[in-house]
């Protein structure tokens, strides 16, 4: 893909390459982002993807390659780019030991909102968050749904077309997160284009298309749903049986079997035809001395599709099973 | 293969009641950290404390390790009264803070090295436990490697092996997996597993709702309380009524549109689709019908099974009446 075809994407990577000395940590990614799309990144530590995120901050030049955010080229101009986007992370981004409206004063100093357009701003931060009677309180002592509602308010004060987070609502309580998330929702809808980087498949659900970055190479695109149904090789089952130490043994050679793992008191087995499991598995295992008392196929989940996808790639990681 | 981890067998009085909290609670300066906690958990089971952040999972951790004393109620943990007998329980459990004490500037054998002579553990059994456990979680290669030098998921397994150096009854682990990627989770979950069948009772804590479900049992916690105790499939039975999901390329609208709907309990976007907490998923045709009514075009709508956030969101709704 050329950089030419991204007009109108808000963000456009064409073949980004960084190395640091030796290593190279971001080999030859491309991808685009049209505005108002949430895009998550998943990949391990250390696959590669803070070292784009970074790039794309303009807060690391590319070895090769270009990136675009808001049409503007990372590597000439990352001054101009940095007032393009905000940046929210659940641990890192607010000072506790300033209140609320300090918070805000700060960031806003920041990215140069000031004035009518800061008192604006700040009021719709206040009221996003429902912290309109508490801007005199002390940030470490609200609760972390609020502080991080705060913070999204600190990071999006300058009206930025482009957010990234970092696991934004890690550790925060259910209900808090899912009001975070309507949130990011709504900015999408206004055609903010938002970047998520995490580790937790059910903050990657929310996503409408996911990157699985790996080794600094992008190994999966898609939207949760296509990945869920392309990316497995073959059918997932869930089998409950007993005793489950003897089955997971068992499964360990039986034909048609790709991988068996324990989850819960339950097994997850990936099978090359579900049908052809779901008749022959009791059976053999069986004459192995288990009983198998029910089986039955299920959605893989993203963490399925994620270890799956990296587990095809480094045969050497699955010699522990 | 799982590492398979000998364990001294458990003496049988210990077998009924391996980890018993009646009553537990802790104050910190007016909060109610923990507050009147009543859980027992099996042998061999892998139980979890799950919540958000301030649900109290840490400080009831640290109160069955012995090393914070309960303001109220009681608690047992492989037999021993985790007040009185506190000196004792230390030698039956290993627990595992979240930031575990590694040694940065040590190697990852030398801070195997390090706890095995903590814990007392002669040289054969540390260099077949720590063969063993680098094996299972796919660190053989990195013995000479700095502590400080691990990333975050390697780091944990490390804690993990020095953790498991001697042979523990009781295995407590805070947030063993936070910020670990799922591939060096799903390793960590196979030690897990593998020490369950050698005989060892693991509680571990967890704020990721997903992860509850490999828990054989589980206690939901909120704010120091207890909502709910149970098996991850007995907790789903215990939702309010059923989850369903309609995918569109609108799911604004779809939302919109069936907002008031009878029997519509609550929505929620992700992604692509619209999740719907209905009182019947026999209301699917209905539902159908309304959308086509209005003009909205959905693919499909489904019933699927409710997550544990789903389940968690349901039990909170409906202990402060909000969904009533």
């Amino acid at each position: 893909m050329s950089a030419a075809a991204g007009s109108g994407a808000s963000v456009v990577v064409d073949q980004l390459v960084k190395r640091f000395g030796a290593f190279t940590a971001v080999d030859g990614v491309s991808f685009r982002v049209d505005p108002g799309e949430i895009m998550g990144f998943l990949g391990p530590n250390g696959a590669g993807k803070s070292t784009i995120i970074r790039m794309l901050c303009g807060l690391l030049r590319p070895t090769s390659g270009r990136a675009l955010v808001a049409g503007l080229d990372v590597a000439r101009e990352p001054e101009a780019v940095r007032h393009h986007i905000g940046y929210m992370s659940q641990r890192f981004s607010l000072y506790a030991d300033l209140t609320v409206l300090e918070n805000l004063r700060f960031f806003g100093g920041l990215y140069g909102v000031e004035g009518r357009e800061f008192d604006a701003r700040s009021s719709w931060a206040l009221e996003m968050a429902g912290l309109l009677d508490r801007r005199s309180t002390l940030t470490s002592e609200l609760a972390s749904g609020w502080k991080q509602r705060l913070a999204l308010g600190c990071a999006v004060l300058h009206r930025p077309p482009i957010l990234f987070l970092d696991e934004p609502t890690s550790g925060v309580d259910p209900i808090a997160r899912r009001a975070f998330w309507e949130l990011i929702q709504q900015m999408a809808a206004t055609g903010v284009t938002v970047f998520v980087s995490t580790h937790y498949m059910d903050e990657a659900e929310y996503c409408h298309r996911l990157a699985l970055i790996h080794r600094g190479r992008l190994v999966g695109l898609g939207a949760p749903e296509e990945l869920r149904h392309h990316a497995l090789r073959g059918a997932l089952l869930e089998l409950e049986c007993e005793p489950v130490g003897l089955a997971l043994d068992a499964l360990q050679s039986a034909p048609g079997v790709f991988d068996a793992a324990v989850f819960g008191s339950r097994l997850h087995v990936v099978v090359a035809s579900a049908e052809g499991a779901c008749a022959e598995l009791p059976a053999y295992l069986g004459a192995h001395g288990v009983r198998c008392t029910r089986i039955r196929t299920i959605e893989p989940s993203l963490e399925d599709v994620f270890v799956h996808q990296l587990g095809a790639r480094a045969p050497q990681q699955k010699g522990a099973q | 293969m799982p590492a398979s981890i000998s364990v001294l067998p458990v003496p049988v009085a210990e077998v009924a009641d391996t980890v018993q909290a009646e009553a537990l609670t802790k104050r910190f300066a007016g909060i109610t950290a923990v507050d009147r906690l009543r859980f027992r958990v099996r042998p061999a089971e892998i139980f979890g404390l799950v919540g958000p952040d301030g649900a109290g999972k840490t400080t009831t951790l640290r109160m069955l390790a012995g090393v914070l004393p309960p303001d109220g109620g009681s608690a047992s943990v492989a037999g021993c009264d985790v007040v009185r007998e506190a000196e004792l329980l230390k030698t039956r459990i290993s627990y595992m803070p979240q930031r575990f004490g590694l040694y940065e500037d040590l190697t990852v054998e030398e801070n195997i090295r390090f706890y095995a002579d903590l814990f007392g553990t002669d040289r054969r059994t540390r260099e077949e436990r720590a063969g063993r456990l680098l094996a299972a979680s796919g660190m053989s290669e990195f013995r000479r490697r700095l502590a400080g030098q691990l990333s975050g998921g390697m780091k944990q397994k490390l804690g993990l092996t020095c953790a498991l150096i001697h042979t523990p009854h009781v295995l407590l682990l805070d947030e063993p997996t936070t910020g670990v990627d799922p591939v060096s989770r799903r390793d960590f979950w196979r030690i897990l597993y593998s020490l369950v069948d050698e005989g060892v009772t693991v509680v571990i804590s967890t704020s990721y709702l997903d992860e509850a479900e490999r828990c054989h049992r589980l206690a939901l916690l909120r704010s120091g309380r207890l909502l709910l105790c149970d098996t991850p499939a007995s907790l789903k039975g215990r939702m309010r009524g059923e989850v369903v999901v309609a995918t569109s390329p609108r799911p604004r609208e779809v939302r919109d549109a069936l907002a008031g709907a009878p029997g519509v309990l609550g929505s929620l976007l992700v992604g692509a689709g619209v999740h719907l907490n209905v009182d019947d998923a026999a209301r699917i045709p209905e539902l159908e019908g309304a959308l086509a009514a209005a003009g909205v075009p959905c693919d499909s709508i489904l019933r699927v099974e409710p997550t544990m956030e789903d389940v968690f969101v349901s039990v909170v709704g409906e202990a402060e009446g909000a969904g009533g």
